[in-house]
């Protein structure tokens, strides 16, 4: 996973609240077998209409927008399907933050295994950040958003902060706990399926 | 202090845990579909690593599979080819897969408990959001995405936080529980504690409201815990747990002796603590129907699509989100729910698909037809669901009465087959999403129980079904 390095970019509003990960990425794009390529099929029948008609007045059709990495949304953003379909589309659209006072928890996870950084704000602080419309920067290491009036500091778990700046491989970190986990197999009362 | 059940299996599965950060949690079940793994053993191969636990690995593809004839060849090619990279990933990997033709195979959910491989006390996870059906047997089981699919296949563990314990009771004994069904009571507790309401906690469900259910009705309120947002829902296990595992295909050879260990030790402690609680009483829940474009945006039947500022409660980002969900649905407010006509009828998925949905079902239907503009379908759960319905002849219940009779799969659920719906057409559902285009796009789909939309298959609009003489 690339780490993760401070960005400097306008944000896209998308104001609404409860976006799901059906609208993320609609069902009938999941079906390809790698990773890649998704970004095109991002918030597909938001931006599109009947025979793929731009909808000119969804945010992202907006060219002011087009080279935005920051998406701000509003209450539990990313809820529904587990779909890490969601994660890569973002991404490969080229959005690097998103920021909403509550994301969806199996959304939230997916994030942090792809290096997409979610920030958690207040809905005032949101709200406010909404209607920035010059360029903000992401401060990971030192927790801050610069907007060109003032910073404004987040939280985040510091293993989590660790694995985006590190761009930490999840799985062979896991490995090294080889001993821990064979160990749990010996005392394990749960019978294999077959 | 004691601890609830959650908390047990919990601790049960700590393989290693650090002070202030997520602790790696064993798992003892991975069932694995052909749309969130291809990529994941993608990342195996390119890591040269193996699969750690293939036998605590099942497969099986429900997802796209088509729900009509299994002798012809799958049309869409984008769907063959995941169909097919699943048959070639299980292979190379050695992971027993319920392919196509199997008569093992089914909705992931559905064919789990089924087959005996869903166990109390026991870690479940799937690259899938409603994994949180095999709760019911009070088991811990979570949807996860891609990543942590790659994550269990390589190490049989996933580095957790721990979530939270929310206690969630519905007291009292259900008067008429033919037309107040599980579905009912789930969407009511949704409605009440809103979408995020159990984000970040893992819920489990008690009281006689609960514990009065049947094994299958116990899986579709666990299975919507994830549409309030919740990581997991769990109801403690029973003798009707117990009794429902026995003698499945899969149900382990020491199995009396685990149900002894169950027994004693599987329950929430009479001193633990919940980080919150919510109570609901059975006497308060009608039959339930979707208005909205999510399932929160729900009312009774005897109600009427409601005013976005009565919805609202005040706060202006919902009333908004009302008012594009009416848009969405081409609903006004004000207007009675049972005045509302459907084009469409789904009976299937993970939520509503097994035997006894199918049953009650086929009650409302019996002896009677199809309203004439809609069209409908039952999509059983499982192979092995739908082998048992036609054994009770329920099949010619539902095709008499017009309806379609098909093979297993997710179907219009989520519409990743042909099965769904044309933009603009409304459809009776007894899945679990009403997001905008989920069931084909365009589409509007009211999510309500089996019986629900069975009588309104037949009236052509909603009814309350506890008008009906349903025994």
């Amino acid at each position: 996973m690339k780490s993760f390095k401070t960005l400097k970019s306008i944000i896209t509003p998308l104001d609404k609240v409860n976006v799901d990960t059906d609208q993320i990425v609609p069902k009938q794009f999941l079906k390809l077998v790698q990773k890649s390529g998704f970004g095109k099929f991002l918030f597909y029948n938001w931006r599109f209409g009947d025979d793929e008609q731009i909808k000119s007045d969804f945010i992202l059709n907006n060219p002011k927008y087009k080279n935005s990495e920051i998406l701000v949304a509003g209450d539990n953003f990313g809820c529904g399907s587990s779909r890490e379909h969601a994660v890569w589309a973002l991404m490969d659209y080229g959005f690097s933050v998103i920021i909403a006072p509550s994301f969806a928890d199996i959304f939230f996870s997916n994030c942090f295994k792809n290096g997409l950084l979610p920030i958690i704000l207040s809905e005032k602080i949101v709200e406010k950040i909404q209607h920035e419309t010059g360029e903000v920067e992401i401060d990971l290491e030192n927790q801050l958003i610069k907007t060109p009036s003032e910073q404004i500091s987040f939280d985040i778990d510091l293993h989590k902060k660790t694995i985006l700046l590190k761009g930490l491989d999840d799985i062979s970190q896991t490995l090294l706990y080889e001993k821990e986990i064979s160990e749990f197999e010996k005392n394990s009362t749960i019978p294999s399926v077959l | 202090m004691g601890k609830t059940l959650f908390e047990k299996i919990w601790d049960a599965h700590i393989v290693v845990e650090k002070e202030n950060s997520p602790s790696l949690i064993y798992i003892d079940r991975h069932l694995v579909h052909e749309v969130t793994s291809p990529q994941a053993f993608d990342g195996l191969r390119m890591n040269n690593r193996s699969v750690r636990r293939p036998d605590l690995t099942i497969a099986t593809m429900d997802h796209n599979v088509p729900t009509n004839n299994r002798t012809l060849p799958i049309l869409d090619q984008t769907s063959a080819v995941q169909i097919q990279t699943l048959e070639k990933n299980c292979k190379d990997f050695g992971i027993k897969l319920f392919d196509i033709h199997s008569s093992n195979q089914g909705i992931v959910h559905v064919i789990g408990p089924q087959l005996g491989i869903t166990l109390p006390g026991s870690t479940i996870v799937c690259g899938d959001s409603h994994t949180s059906t095999h709760g019911a047997f009070g088991a811990l089981a979570f949807g996860i995405g891609t990543s942590e699919v790659e994550h269990v296949l390589a190490s049989q563990t996933l580095w957790l936080e721990k979530p939270m314990p929310f206690e969630i009771r519905v007291e009292g004994k259900r008067k008429n529980p033919y037309a107040v069904t599980a579905k009912d009571i789930i969407l009511s507790i949704i409605k009440h504690i809103g979408t995020s309401g159990g984000n970040g906690t893992v819920i489990e469900y008690r009281g006689q409201g609960i514990s009065d259910l049947s094994m299958e009705q116990r899986m579709t309120i666990c299975n919507m815990s994830i549409e309030a947002g919740a990581r997991a829902g769990l109801i403690a296990s029973d003798e009707k747990t117990f009794e429902y595992l026995r003698g499945r295909e899969y149900t382990p050879k020491n199995y009396e002796s685990l149900v002894s260990l169950w027994r004693e030790n599987l329950k929430t402690d009479h001193d633990a603590k919940f980080a919150k609680s919510f109570t609901l009483h059975i006497d308060d829940i009608a039959p339930q129907v979707s208005w909205g474009t999510n399932p929160g945006m729900t009312c009774d039947v005897t109600e009427s699509v409601p005013f976005p500022e009565d919805y609202s409660k005040g706060d202006p980002n919902q009333k908004k989100g009302a008012e594009k969900a009416l848009e969405y649905m081409a609903l006004t407010p004000g207007t009675p729910i049972t005045e509302i006509k459907i084009d469409r009828v789904f009976i299937g998925s993970c939520t509503n698909a097994r035997l006894e949905d199918l049953i009650e079902a086929s009650k409302v239907v019996k002896g009677k037809k199809l309203s004439p503009h809609v069209s409908a379908m039952v999509v059983p759960g499982s192979q092995m669901v739908k082998k048992q319905a036609e054994e009770l002849g329920l099949d010619k219940i539902f095709t008499d009465a017009n309806f379609e009779w098909r093979d297993s799969g997710c179907s219009m659920c989520l519409g990743m087959n042909p099965d769904i719906l044309s933009p603009g057409e409304r459809c009776a559902s007894t899945s679990n999403r009403n997001f905008e285009g989920r069931q084909g796009t365009g589409g509007r789909t009211h999510l309500v129980s089996p019986v629900m939309a069975a009588a309104a298959a037949i009236a052509g609009h909603f009814v309350d079904v506890r008008e009906m003489d349903l025994n």
